[in-house]
């Protein structure tokens, strides 16, 4: 691995059943790049997701973050480790506010025991004020300060979408994992998004790994971009590259991209 | 160190006035009524500490009477069995005096409390693990193994049941203050759990696991810390049960009650510490006071009936996961006077 290397994903396979997901995919990213991850509904970008954050374990290969091996890890192991991702469908925590939801991811680097919860101990009052400070500094950040108090359930949809990269934030990531975050905007919104997406990675000094169906989104803002089909990579490479790629245009051909 | 202070200076106002309460209803209720009181503070208790775990987690228990009978009875036993034991090298456990039998309930509390915890773990740790309703087949019939090992066990009566301490029961006024202490305890662990940012935890588990899991909840320990806790109380009450009855059988303890206590959480609100309170309360003291035949004939089935109906129509109960907050609801009362701007 690399000096600067941050993600290495080593032929790596899941199978359900008899359907191979993923098989034999190789990732590498680097710190502070950002990097795109397409392909054709069901080609298994998702699971591949799921398997660098540990909701699977591959049924081979590895996968490794910041130089330790994710094998055998739990979900809240792996993001504490600094990988935080949102999720295709939305997954918040409906009937909380979204202070209360990033206050929840802020929680990891802050811990107290349930002897200070349950006596309100001066270490536990501290602890809450600067979660509370975080969740409230970090939601203005990303303009959520007016809806602070809305539950997320009520919130429009892409104040959703934005308040759950908030929510990944909030566990400060080194690396952050989004899964196809402008599915469903119109174009002024997936234009907003970019904005956005440009901007926390500068502010939060951020490795981003995107997974995006809009060809143009992911042409205009990633670096470098890998092509899944069928659970195979099939191309990778830089942008102009990927555009010429013949496989990439016979994967994509009569493919409504949306 | 203030705040340590401050934290015993509530305590210590707490126990104030709980005793002066004490002494009032003693004087000035009559002995029904106190035995209404006590049941319902005990099933308040019960309503509280399931909410726990199936308000704030979001998981099913439905054998809480399971819990509650480990501590009747080990409580049971330790004032009955092993108490006489002890008493002769340590001649303070002797009941009777205030301290003895304030003392002698203390450890029977510890020891039940801890069984009680230690058993939710034993059932919690490998049934918690796994998703949905198995938690709920698992407790159901967690609580009637450990009804029907009770009933097999000759040490402590068996269907003829268990005599615990009489000195205790004719003094009323003792089992009644631990028990309202008890409640008070309940419900400020609640509160501060909720309270806190750290306990969103809980809710998080609650709302979505998977996300939950993602942002770094350790989602299995949040459930199992809930389940023990809930279990806790529930030994706890168990065993403060035992020591206001002139005697407690197996069948204190069936599949009925845990319905009972279930039915109490899902009308208060699934985590709404004030609902299931008042909702213990409530579906305790009614049926008793009503002293109507048919609400006493059919008591089960009128909770049975209402918690499906609930399940299907509204499953998060009359408050929600909202809290019955006094101000908010004398603000809207001001708020109806007002015409309209
Ligand atoms: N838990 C599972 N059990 C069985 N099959 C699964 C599971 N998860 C995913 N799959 C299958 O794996 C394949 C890849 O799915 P995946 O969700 O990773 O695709 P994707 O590239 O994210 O697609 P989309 O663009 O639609 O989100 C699909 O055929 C899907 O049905
Ligand atoms: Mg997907």
């Amino acid at each position: 691995m690399s000096q600067t290397g941050l993600l290495s994903i080593d032929s790596v396979t899941m199978r359900f059943g008899g359907l191979a997901a993923v098989s034999e995919v190789s990732v590498h990213v680097d710190k502070g790049e950002l990097i795109g991850l397409i392909g054709p509904n069901g080609a298994g970008k998702t699971t591949l997701f799921n398997l660098m954050t540990g909701v699977y374990t591959p049924s081979e290969g590895f996968v490794s973050f910041d130089g330790n091996s994710l094998n055998g890890r739990k979900p809240f192991e792996i993001v504490g480790s600094g990988m935080a991702r949102t999720f295709q469908n939305i997954r918040l925590f409906k009937a909380l506010t979204a202070l209360e939801n990033v206050k929840i991811a802020a929680n990891i680097h802050r811990q107290a025991s349930l002897f200070d919860v349950v006596l309100r101990t001066p270490r536990l009052l501290k602890l809450d004020a600067e979660i509370d400070a975080f969740s409230r500094d970090l939601l203005a950040q990303l303009d959520l300060a007016d809806v602070a108090d809305v539950r997320a359930s009520d919130l429009p949809y892409g104040l959703q979408r934005r308040l759950e990269i908030a929510r990944a934030l909030a566990t400060e990531p080194q690396l952050l994992l989004l899964d196809e975050p402008a599915a469903g905007m119109n174009p002024q919104e997936k234009a907003q998004l970019m904005g956005l997406i440009r901007q926390i990675r500068e502010r939060f000094s951020l490795t981003i790994l995107l997974i995006e169906h809009d060809m143009k989104l992911v042409m205009g803002i990633c670096e470098r971009i890998y092509v899944l089909e069928y659970g195979k990579l099939i191309a990778e490479g830089k942008p102009e590259e990927i555009q010429k790629n013949p496989k990439v245009i016979a994967a994509y051909l009569g493919e409504e991209t949306e | 160190m203030r705040w340590l202070l401050g934290r015993i200076g509530v305590v210590v106002l707490t126990c104030a006035i709980l005793l002066v309460a004490n002494r009032l209803i003693i004087d000035n209720i009559k002995e029904y009524y106190v035995s209404v009181l006590v049941l319902c503070g005990l099933y308040a208790t019960l309503a509280v500490s399931l909410n726990l775990i199936n308000g704030i987690t979001g998981q099913f228990s439905i054998g809480h009477a399971g819990f509650y009978a480990v501590g009747a009875y080990v409580g049971g036993a330790w004032t009955m069995l092993i108490r006489p034991l002890v008493v002769k090298s340590l001649p303070i456990l002797q009941t009777g005096t205030q301290i003895g039998d304030h003392l002698n309930l203390f450890i029977a509390l510890v020891l039940g409390t801890v069984c009680a915890g230690l058993t939710g773990l034993l059932v919690g740790l490998p049934s918690l693990r796994l998703r949905g309703d198995y938690l709920a087949i698992v407790t159901l019939g967690f609580g009637e193994v450990i009804r029907i090992v009770i009933l097999n066990m000759d040490v402590v009566g068996g269907p003829r049941g268990f005599t615990p301490i009489t000195e205790l029961v004719n003094n009323h006024g003792i089992p009644l203050v631990w028990i309202f202490g008890l409640l008070v305890v309940v419900v400020a662990f609640s509160r501060n759990l909720l309270k806190s940012a750290q306990g969103l935890k809980f809710l998080a588990v609650r709302e979505d696991e998977i996300a939950a899991d993602a942002m770094g909840v350790n989602t299995t320990r949040v459930k199992v810390t809930a389940f023990v806790i809930g279990s806790a109380f529930a030994g706890a009450a168990g065993v403060l049960y035992a020591h206001c009855q002139t005697g407690i059988t197996p069948d204190s303890f069936d599949m009925n009650t845990s319905i009972i206590i279930t039915t109490m959480v899902v009308l208060g609100g699934t985590g709404s510490i004030s609902g299931s309170l008042l909702a213990g309360i409530a579906l305790t003291a009614l049926p008793e006071l009503l002293r109507n035949d048919f609400i006493k004939e059919y008591r089960m089935v009128i909770f049975s009936t209402l918690l499906v109906v609930f399940m299907l129509t509204r499953p998060q109960g009359i408050f929600g996961h909202r809290e019955i907050a006094l101000p908010r609801f004398l603000r809207r009362l001001g708020r109806k006077g007002e015409p309209n701007p």
